[in-house]
């Protein structure tokens, strides 16, 4: 089992923990010719989990984002300093775009909403672990959303990572819209690699950039 | 008192002491600064505060001591005025602090027992109550003497200084109440307003989601509609948790943007009528303005559709409001159909649709194949004028 991805959940509700270990020790070995998704321990707590990571050293973080003591904003805080090699992908009811802003901010590498399909749990799994950002069409419209040039928004600071190129908006579009990297390249006539590559660098700019409506989603509860 | 304001500057707390008592000593400002900070500041809940050490009262003996000392050196060294004013001064000040000392004694023995806003002075005992008295004779004498070294005054005018030494004297001994009153009205005004926000959320959650839990209860051999039903709650939880006018959310006055509140209204009836999930995304919002009413019904036949015939469980709607139009995406991964060949008594497409948004000059894209799913993209443009938000 060395050779599969090593998977820690993090939620509050030890039913919801119960459901998405079920759905991925189901889907996470289907396929031989992937790597198997396992999942190695889980922690019902900011405290246990910051423990467990510390302990397991798992690939990849299933991170609830509200829980009490300050939720998975949290365990990203005391954590990444730590492990930066550990990936998180934040998993959520939540439809609030602070929330949602806010982890990611926080160095989470992707954001997908719990009534996502076991299937599609693991491919976002691997696709993480694989270094690329998952973002889910809602996220993707909150980014777009914040990146928006509408008149009368506070000024640009720095264009590098204040704005999004148009081929960005393009590939955020079509994943606000529901498509797939794969799609999306086929609609965009570029190679699945580049989508990537744009998903990346929006994903860096969402996390790096200080305007206006990304740092007040995100200070409106003091995580940035 | 002292350690609240050794925290608060983050030094030792003996030197606040140190510096009070080297304060009280030089005629007295000391002790009313104390006095005035104790009776502004909140006080510490007492259950969180660490219990006097022997030290500590050692500490304090010496303290008093040396601020008995220092005020004894400045009356000998005093002039005139330390003998006539700081004298009775003095001794009603002293009156006043054990008053209030004892007004907060008695406050956090209220807190301990738990009992209600019965006055302090009763609960602190016999003993308080003469303590008590012992103050406000203090300060009562304070005041007399004070009035007798006025000397050769008018009768009048002695009665009038007097009337108004006794009311100051009252107004003194009183103080710690009035705050007490002020401070309990205060606190009883947030226990009712969290009281009835908390009913707010008990009301909500009894008519929607236990509702909800006991319909999907009896309805458990039917996946469907457990499924709508389940699906039709979330929606309505998230939008009174997240929605623009929903618990979450600061309270607005004034027109609220309509645009994908009635877009997300319109998906929920289709998500109801034909369980299906539809994950709707809005980018930017507006008001409601003609065209769009247009706008959002072809959007809403488009979505019928889908949840009709696509033979899927969820369909992807994403609209993108700019400042010169607006764009709707309709998109489910179903059967798809061949176009050309649709037969011509599926009105849906062709007059719903397509007739409605060139009506309002709108357009309709269709990209769709037997077995490649579909896509209705629908674009119309703003008229003039009309505001972003």
């Amino acid at each position: 089992m060395q050779a599969g991805i090593r998977v820690f959940l993090v939620d509050d509700h030890a039913l919801f923990r119960t459901g998405v270990k079920a759905e991925l020790d189901r889907a996470g070995s289907g396929d031989p010719d992937l790597p198997p998704v396992v999942v190695v321990g889980e922690g019902g707590s900011v405290a246990e989990a910051v423990a467990g990571i510390a302990h397991l050293r798992p690939d990849v973080v299933l991170l609830d984002v509200h829980m009490p003591d300050g939720g998975g904003a949290e365990v990203l805080r005391r954590v990444r300093p730590e492990q930066p090699d550990v990936v998180f992908l934040a998993l959520s009811v939540s439809d609030a775009a602070e929330d949602v802003i806010a982890v990611i901010r926080g160095g989470a590498r992707g954001y997908v909403t719990k009534t996502i399909s076991g299937r599609e749990l693991v491919d976002a799994v691997r696709r993480v672990h694989g270094g690329d950002p998952v973002f889910s069409p809602r996220l993707a419209g909150f980014v777009l959303d914040a990146f928006a040039q509408r008149p009368g928004a506070a000024p640009v600071g720095d264009p590098e990572v204040d704005l999004l190129t148009p081929r960005e908006r393009d590939v955020l579009r079509l994943l606000a819209r529901g498509y797939a990297y794969k799609e999306i390249a086929a609609e965009l006539f570029i190679s699945i690699k580049t989508v990537e590559t744009h998903v990346s660098s929006v994903l860096r700019k969402t996390q790096l950039s200080n305007r206006y409506e990304l740092s007040r989603w995100a200070s409106d509860r003091r995580l940035v | 008192m002292s350690s609240g304001i050794a925290e608060h500057l983050g030094v030792p707390v003996l030197w606040v002491r140190v510096v009070f008592v080297a304060l009280a000593g030089l005629g007295g400002t000391g002790l009313i600064g104390y006095a005035l900070l104790w009776a502004l500041l909140p006080a510490t809940d007492s259950r969180t505060r660490r219990p006097s050490t022997a030290r500590d009262r050692q500490q304090a003996v010496g303290l008093v001591v040396l601020g008995a000392g220092l005020a004894l050196a400045g009356a000998a060294l005093g002039t005139a005025w330390a003998g006539w004013v700081t004298g009775p001064l003095g001794v009603a000040l002293v009156g006043a602090g054990v008053v209030w000392r004892e007004a907060d004694a008695s406050q956090r023995t209220r807190w301990r027992s738990g009992a209600g806003a019965v006055s302090g002075v009763l609960l602190g005992g016999r003993m308080a109550l003469l303590r008590v008295l012992a103050g406000a004779a203090l300060v009562t004498s304070g005041i007399a003497v004070f009035l007798l070294n006025q000397g050769n005054l008018g009768q009048a005018r002695f009665a009038l200084l007097a009337a108004a030494a006794t009311l100051v004297g009252v107004a003194v001994l009183t103080v710690p109440w009035w705050l007490r009153l002020m401070r309990a009205l205060g606190e009883e005004r947030r226990a009712r307003i969290r009281t009835e926000e908390r009913a707010e959320i008990a009301a909500h959650l009894h008519d929607s989601v236990l509702q909800t839990l006991a319909l999907i209860q009896q309805q458990s051999d039917s996946a469907r509609e457990v499924r709508r039903l389940a699906r039709g709650q979330e929606r309505e939880l998230r939008s009174w948790l997240y929605g623009p006018q929903g618990y979450g959310q600061p309270r607005t006055n004034g027109a609220l943007p309509a645009f994908a509140a009635t877009l997300h209204a319109a998906a929920g009836e289709v998500e109801d009528t034909y369980a299906v999930s539809m994950h709707v995304v809005v980018v930017g919002d507006c008001a409601l303005e003609q065209p769009l009413p247009a706008l959002v019904q072809a959007s809403r036949e488009a979505m019928v559709n889908a949840a009709k015939h696509a033979g899927v469980a969820e369909v992807s709607v994403y609209a993108e409001v700019e400042p010169g139009q607006v764009h709707v995406f309709i998109r489910d991964r179903g059967v798809g159909f061949d176009p050309a060949a649709i037969a011509a008594d599926r009105h849906g497409l062709a007059d719903s649709i397509r007739g409605r948004m060139q009506r309002h000059g709108g357009t309709v894209t269709l990209r769709t194949a037997p077995g490649e799913g579909t896509e209705v993209q629908l674009a119309i443009a703003r008229r003039k004028g009309g505001e972003e938000t």
